[in-house]
């Protein structure tokens, strides 16, 4: 599904920053993988890469087959918004919109109508849960309840693979594993996950762990028994 | 996807503008503020126009009129000072030598008489004029007839009186047609009352406190002879006055022997002057109207894009997140365009609005007075003002729209 082969980031400054130094990564059909490191060994941009919110410098990044490389800033707007769900530490949802229209964004942008779009916002909703606060505004909602519409917004175009970014940064334990449980839901249900995260008990939610140290992989993990990972009994996971 | 009768986009733009009632109301009151003050000095204008031009109304515009004064040089063996008059052979003389004028009429006039009748007085000027001085200044009849030539010519008793005597002689009577008043003991008839307002041109006193007499009557019962006290001209339309009276001038100097260069001995005036002075007046006005209304709808303009940009800021975190899901650079050009035009098409249709009934109002309140004054504007100033709003609108949103498209969503994400 996600081919990376020998990956270069270098961000152009006064002092030029080579942030990704040769990237090799495969990610199948179906795989939970997470990407771990510590703050500043490039795993936000190795993300923002695969999400294609940002562009590399030297080798390949192939997507379900597509070449993802020089894309115009329309291709690549198409792209994320047909192929890539995005879960955002943040949550980043429009705080003037109501859940519904929230989900229902990213078909707007589809130009699919207006009913068609929220009913199906409203099947996604009822999918995490959130049918009855369905006509909230952002700011009347939990953050555990926030990252569910933005789960239910990324969801909503039936991309090939989900991004997400630090999606428990900003949530509480309890919420954090509920939020996790989705994401092992959609993973059941055969979806691609990739998460970025620093705490090793969400990383050790997913199948796979990349450690990523100074912009290379140090080791790539197979998590068997994921849920009886040292941080991970019964929700105890921070 | 940005087709533009979208319906889906115009809600979204609406939906936009309605959940950030703030921001749009500060930003709209801009650009309604500026339309609003340029229909309402425009209309206004005009309607100061058309109602100093109702007062102007019956007045020729290429008129003149000569008065006979002491004169200021010694010519011919005559001392300076001396005191000289215009008299109706005068009339002839002009008549059969400047070609270019249509007209000469003489008036003959006394100041600081009384009126009387039902034991009330009223201090007036009395004219003596002939039918065709109407030609110079109409009289506007409000009841009755004019002054008649054949008036004159069996020297009846009559007069036309001006409003204001009207209504304090005969306060309470709305047509005082065929009552009389006493003038230096003296009956007169009244055939009609004119209408004339006090504004406007006025030669030899306000028209309002004027009785008017037929000329040759005038002339008998105050002993003119063959004085005559003021000559009033008009010329044909392709002869300037001010020239035309230079030839008049001339004639009548040759005439009475006075000197050429003596300035003071004949007093000019002409209407033509004034009237192209009201008129220059007026172009300035408008130039000046034109000048503020422009400029306040500029720095509304001016107002709106500062906004947007400020908005686009505040909107970054927005927009970054729109482009992750999938907006184009495109999609977004559009939504921060269609809201600026939407906006400044509402604001400014709003502003026409209310300004056109504002114009209704004191075209109406001024009605009474000034039936033929025209406070609103035209159909064609609206319609250009409507267009000038929307390309305000388009260049308004440009700069905002330009730097909200080059947001990348990646910055967006950083912001937090």
């Amino acid at each position: 599904m996600i081919h990376l082969t020998n990956i270069h980031k270098t961000y152009q400054g006064a002092q030029p920053l080579h942030v990704l130094k040769g990237i090799d990564l495969h990610i199948g059909r179906g795989e939970f993988v997470a990407i771990m490191g510590a703050s500043g060994s490039g795993k936000s941009t190795l993300l923002n890469i695969l999400g294609i919110l940002d562009d590399y410098d030297e080798g390949e990044y192939r997507l379900d087959g597509t070449l993802i490389r020089n894309l115009s800033e329309t291709r690549a707007a198409d792209y994320r918004n047909r192929m890539i769900g995005f879960i955002f530490q943040s949550f980043n949802l429009i705080s003037f919109k109501d859940a519904m229209e929230n989900v229902a964004l990213p078909l707007f942008y589809q130009g699919v109508g207006r009913r068609k779009r929220n009913q199906l916002a409203m099947e996604y909703l009822e999918k995490v849960g959130l049918r009855e606060w369905a006509h909230h505004l952002p700011n009347e909602l939990s953050g555990g309840q926030k990252q569910r519409v933005a789960i239910a917004r990324a969801l909503i175009t039936q991309p090939r693979i989900i991004l997400a970014d630090e999606p428990t940064g900003a949530l509480d334990s309890k919420t954090s594993l509920e939020v996790m449980q989705l994401l092992r839901a959609l993973h059941e249900q055969g979806m691609t996950i990739v998460v970025v995260t620093h705490e090793s008990g969400v990383a050790y939610q997913a199948e796979k762990i990349v450690h990523i140290k100074d912009g290379q992989i140090e080791s790539i993990e197979e998590n068997d028994g994921s849920v009886d990972s040292p941080f991970g009994k019964n929700g105890l996971m921070k | 996807m940005a087709k533009l009768f979208d319906v889906d986009l115009w809600e979204e733009i609406f939906d936009s503008l309605r959940k950030n009632r703030t921001r749009t109301f500060l930003t709209a009151f801009g650009i309604f503020w500026g339309v609003f003050m340029l229909i309402l000095l425009m209309g206004g204008g005009r309607g100061l126009e058309t109602m100093l031009g109702e007062n102007f109304a019956g007045a020729a515009s290429n008129a003149g009129f000569m008065i006979a004064n002491t004169t200021s040089e010694p010519y011919k063996g005559f001392r300076s000072g001396r005191e000289w008059h215009l008299e109706l052979n005068d009339v002839e003389r002009i008549r059969n030598t400047v070609s270019e004028i249509s007209i000469v009429t003489p008036t003959i006039r006394r100041w600081g008489a009384r009126a009387l009748a039902n034991d009330k007085s009223c201090g007036i000027s009395l004219v003596g004029q002939y039918a065709d001085y109407s030609q110079v200044d109409n009289p506007k009849i409000r009841h009755g007839r004019a002054i008649t030539d054949a008036d004159g010519l069996q020297h009846r008793k009559v007069c036309v009186i001006g409003s204001r005597v009207a209504q304090e002689l005969f306060s309470g009577m709305d047509d005082p047609c065929g009552q009389y008043l006493r003038i230096d003991s003296i009956n007169y008839r009244i055939v009609g009352v004119s209408g004339k307002s006090s504004g406007g041109i006025n030669i030899g006193g306000n028209p309002q406190t004027t009785v008017y007499l037929p000329h040759e009557t005038m002339r008998q019962m105050y002993n003119r002879g063959n004085e005559v006290d003021i000559l009033a001209l008009v010329a044909r339309d392709e002869y300037p006055m001010s020239e035309v009276q230079y030839k008049v001038e001339a004639l009548l100097k040759r005439v009475h022997v006075i000197h050429p260069d003596d300035t003071q001995a004949l007093i000019k005036l002409n209407t033509e002057a004034v009237f192209s002075m009201i008129d220059s007046l007026f172009t300035g006005v408008s130039i000046l109207v034109w000048m503020i209304g422009l400029g306040t709808l500029l720095a509304g303009a001016i107002g709106v894009s500062n906004i947007m940009v400020v908005t686009v800021k505040e909107r970054t975190t927005e927009i970054g997140i729109r482009r992750a899901i999938g907006a184009t650079p495109r999609d977004i050009l559009t939504m921060v365009m269609s809201e600026s035009i939407v906006l400044t098409l509402i604001a400014g249709m709003s502003g026409i609005t209310l300004a056109v009934a504002i114009l209704q109002a004191i075209e109406n309140a001024t009605h009474a007075d000034y039936p033929t004054a025209q406070f609103q504007i035209s159909f064609g100033v609206a319609v250009g003002a409507s267009l000038l709003l929307a390309v305000l609108g388009v260049l308004a949103g440009l700069a905002p729209a330009l730097r909200a498209m080059n947001i990348k969503p990646v910055d967006a994400m950083r912001e937090e």
